[in-house]
Parts: structure tokens; C-alpha cells; sequence
């Protein structure tokens, strides 16, 4: 059986790694060089790279910086931000991504979608989903690191970007990112039943006893955590010890 | 030191397995010139993409014939990783049916989901079984985890299958006749155990 995966997210901005809150209040965090060397001796299962950046700013990809860092990274590393064409997926998967995440140009142009399957296959495509939980209780997508509203429900276009050739959701609710409360499961559930790929949950781990919520409860296949590894004692190393112990399929 | 010729049709990342390799003590070659193969000792064919425009870069570049010139009549040993594994089966169904290398008898299917559960693409640690003797499995521990990520499947004669996976009914993990070898899942991303099996590859 395959293994869940607990996954550290390193997000990049300008000059280094940094988190927050709600896409908001940005806190520096180290060098991704050194994150990774780390990662790489502590045998962790997978790294979210995103820079965050690249596309509220309309920045193209650095890809030197990532061929860079691949270069030293012995795991396999989802790379996302700034992708706009299928030309930028190759770009990036020649330069070491193993699997590249587009989000806010999946919902521009959704042939995007499936133009990097059909050149690349569905298993390099990741989807990432920002999902807000709205004041009138309905859920929305919202691209451009959480600052533009789309009309689009999550459960919706997670069905649609998985029958265009995604080949992972990932899918995280910006009510939830930074704040340690918890993954939305209701969500994770929803969206994770809604489509046969595998779903990422991501945005509000703050202990390991989450994950496990939403690995039991969500349907998640994978857990993405970042601000716990950041600000915390908390390791995924640790956290895979601790799902293990409570009875799941987990890479020790 | 062992050297090992990577095949680059352009569209794979060939960094990290040329990173892994020198880990692991080869002297590596990337190349996409059909002589620089031919003549090659040691070949290694990666692979992300799509099964029909992996196989259309590789006959354009005339990579095919020297492929097979190189792994046929020279029997040099080949390791084909993830979809440079699918490559070397006679057919291949993903999209579209496309003709493949034909060094190991078999085709390339969808996975099908053997439980509820299971999702498509397999993607995570999976284990690998061996199912006795396989060269490349040589001092890894059994039951080891390795680094899967992959829609499709190579259907590959029994006699062929050295390792499965047991999700999906069980699929071919490692295929291998002679000295030509697969692997569904990325040693180069599987840490410990897949160097393990680069290093037993570099002796093949």
C-alpha cells in the first residue's frame, strides 16, 4: 500500500524563505539551501517549493534558482508560482522539478492544464486550490496568493482540474494557513471524495494530531505543513513517528 | 569509475539522476547524439513526459536505433527510470498506441484501482518486492520504500518482472532481461535505497 506523506512546504519570497498568516504577514524563515540539506539527512518523504512572488507579481520563475536547489535536493520537490505556459512547465521539470504546481493560470486558461498533461503526463501536474471559507458560509477559490476572488468552488474546479489531466490537488484553505487550529477536514473531505487523484491537505497544521484528523477524517493521501517545521519544535520526522503510532501506513 | 551514458531527449530532468549517479561514483555523460550512445558502455534513460512524445523526440533524434544498436548488438546495460522503464516495452497505450523500443516483451495500460481506496496516479512511497534474485535489489533491505509517481504501468512477460509493488493488483516495480532493466519508481529520488540500486546498476 502506498504510504501517506508527510510533506514540509518551503514558500520563497525575494531573497528567502519566509511564512504567515492567512497569505498575510510574512515572517523570514531561513535559506531554502540550508532547508533542504537538512530535509535530504532526515529522509523526508517530499518538499513543496513555492515562490510566492513570482505570480502576484507577475514575475517569470527563477529558474536558476531552482535548478540550484534541485541540484541538492535527493527528494522528490513539487515546485510551484509563476507557471503561465506549457513551455514554463518543461522549463521547470528539465531544470529538476519532479512535479510542477500551477494555480492561478490553471483557472485563467485551464488548458494549461490539460496541455502539461498530454506533453508531460497527469502525474507531474499538481493543482494547487486556495479555498476561503466566505462570511455567507459558501466556499470560494481564490487565486494571486489569496487576493483575487474567482466565483469558483473548490469542490467544483478540484473535479474539473482532475478530469483536464491533474494529477494532485493541493489543496489548501487560507482560513486555516498559520493559524495551528487544524486542516479544514470538512473541506479535504469534500474535495477529496469529489476526485480519484490523490489530495494534499494543507493550511493549519499546528500539531501532529491534525494530520491524523485529516488523514482519517479528510481522505487526504498526503499532509503539507509548514509554519508547525518553521516555528515549532515539531519535525516531520517526528510527525511520521507519530502517525505510525497511530496506525498508519507511514515511511519510517 | 564506472561510467554511464544519460540519454537526454529534452524533456526529462536529467539533473538529479545525473547529480545521483555521481553520488554514487559513476563518471557521467549526458548526451542526445545517436553516436555518443551507440558507443556508450553503460546507458540510462530517464523519463517524464508522455509515453507518445517521449517515443517521437527519441526516433527524431534517431535515439531509438541507437538505442537498440547499443543494447542489442552491443549488449551494453541499459536502466530505463519511470518512463525511460515503459519505454522499452513493444507498445505503449497512454493517450494514443505508439510503437516502443521493443527491448522487453510487453505493452504499457492504465493502472486500475484494485481497492476503493487507491488513487490514480499512484504517487508516494511504495514498497518494492523482490521476487527473487533481482541484480539491482542486491543489499537493499527487503520490503524497502521507493519513490513512485506514475499513471501508467508496464505490462511486461512474467519472466521479465524482477520487483513488484503490491498496490494495483500488484504491478511490475522492476522489469530486467539480460541487461536491460527498469524501474517504475526514481532511485534517484528514493534516498538510501534507491542509490543502493544505482550503485548495483553501475555493476551490472
Amino acid at each position: 500500500m502506498v504510504k501517506i506523506r508527510v510533506m514540509p512546504t518551503l514558500l520563497h519570497k525575494g531573497m528567502g524563505l519566509v511564512k504567515g498568516i492567512g497569505f498575510d504577514s510574512w515572517r523570514r524563515t531561513g535559506s531554502a539551501l540550508q532547508a533542504i540539506k537538512v530535509y535530504n539527512m532526515r529522509g523526508v518523504d517530499e518538499l513543496v517549493f513555492f515562490d510566492i512572488s513570482a505570480s502576484p507579481d507577475d514575475e517569470a520563475p527563477d529558474y536558476e534558482q531552482i535548478d540550484d536547489l534541485a541540484d541538492e535536493c535527493f527528494m522528490p520537490m513539487t515546485v510551484g508560482g509563476g507557471i503561465r505556459t506549457v513551455e514554463d512547465i518543461g522549463k521547470m521539470l528539465s531544470v529538476g522539478a519532479d512535479k510542477v504546481s500551477i494555480n492561478s493560470q490553471a483557472v485563467l486558461d485551464p488548458g494549461l492544464i490539460a496541455g502539461g498533461a498530454k506533453n508531460f503526463g497527469s502525474q507531474c501536474i499538481v493543482v494547487a486550490i486556495d479555498a476561503i471559507r466566505r462570511e455567507d458560509g459558501g466556499l470560494e477559490v481564490l487565486t494571486h496568493g489569496g487576493k483575487r476572488s474567482t466565483g469558483l468552488d473548490p469542490i467544483e474546479w478540484a473535479k474539473r482540474a482532475a478530469a483536464l489531466g491533474a494529477g494532485e490537488i493541493l489543496l489548501t484553505s487560507i482560513d486555516r494557513d498559520g493559524t495551528f487550529e487544524g486542516y479544514d477536514v470538512a473541506l479535504t473531505a469534500a474535495v477529496a471524495e469529489a476526485v480519484s487523484v490523490p489530495v494534499v491537505a494543507s493550511g493549519g497544521a499546528g500539531h501532529y494530531a491534525h494530520m491524523a484528523d485529516v488523514l482519517r477524517n479528510g481522505g487526504a493521501a498526503a499532509v503539507a505543513a509548514a509554519s508547525i517545521y518553521h516555528f515549532t519544535e515539531q519535525t516531520p520526522q517526528e510527525a511520521k513517528a507519530y502517525l505510525a503510532a497511530e496506525g498508519f501506513n507511514v515511511r519510517l | 569509475m564506472s561510467a554511464v551514458t544519460i540519454i537526454d531527449s529534452g524533456l526529462s530532468n536529467i539533473d538529479s539522476v545525473a547529480r545521483a549517479l555521481e553520488y554514487c561514483g559513476a563518471d557521467v555523460v549526458i548526451t542526445r547524439d545517436p553516436e555518443t550512445v551507440r558507443t556508450a558502455g553503460r546507458l540510462l534513460l530517464p523519463g517524464v513526459g508522455a509515453f507518445p512524445v517521449a517515443m517521437e523526440r527519441l526516433n527524431a533524434l534517431g535515439l531509438s536505433d541507437a538505442i537498440r544498436d547499443a543494447v542489442v548488438r552491443a549488449e551494453r546495460p541499459i536502466l530505463g527510470i519511470c518512463l525511460g522503464m515503459q519505454l522499452l516495452a513493444d507498445t505503449g497505450h497512454e493517450n494514443e498506441t505508439t510503437l516502443g523500443l521493443g527491448l522487453i516483451k510487453g505493452d504499457v495500460r492504465r493502472l486500475e484501482k484494485a481497492t476503493p481506496e487507491e488513487r490514480i496516479p499512484h504517487m508516494g512511497w511504495n514498497t518494492v518486492e523482490d521476487q527473487g534474485g533481482c541484480p539491482l535489489l542486491q543489499d537493499v533491505p527487503s520490503g524497502s520504500d521507493f519513490y513512485f509517481v506514475h499513471s501508467y504501468y508496464f505490462a511486461a512477460v512474467e519472466e521479465a518482472v524482477l520487483a513488484t509493488t503490491p498496490s494495483y493488483g500488484g504491478v511490475p516495480a522492476i522489469v530486467g532481461q539480460g541487461q536491460v532493466f527498469g524501474a517504475q519508481f526514481h532511485p534517484e529520488k528514493s534516498q538510501t535505497n534507491g542509490f543502493q540500486l544505482l550503485k548495483n546498476f553501475l555493476k551490472a
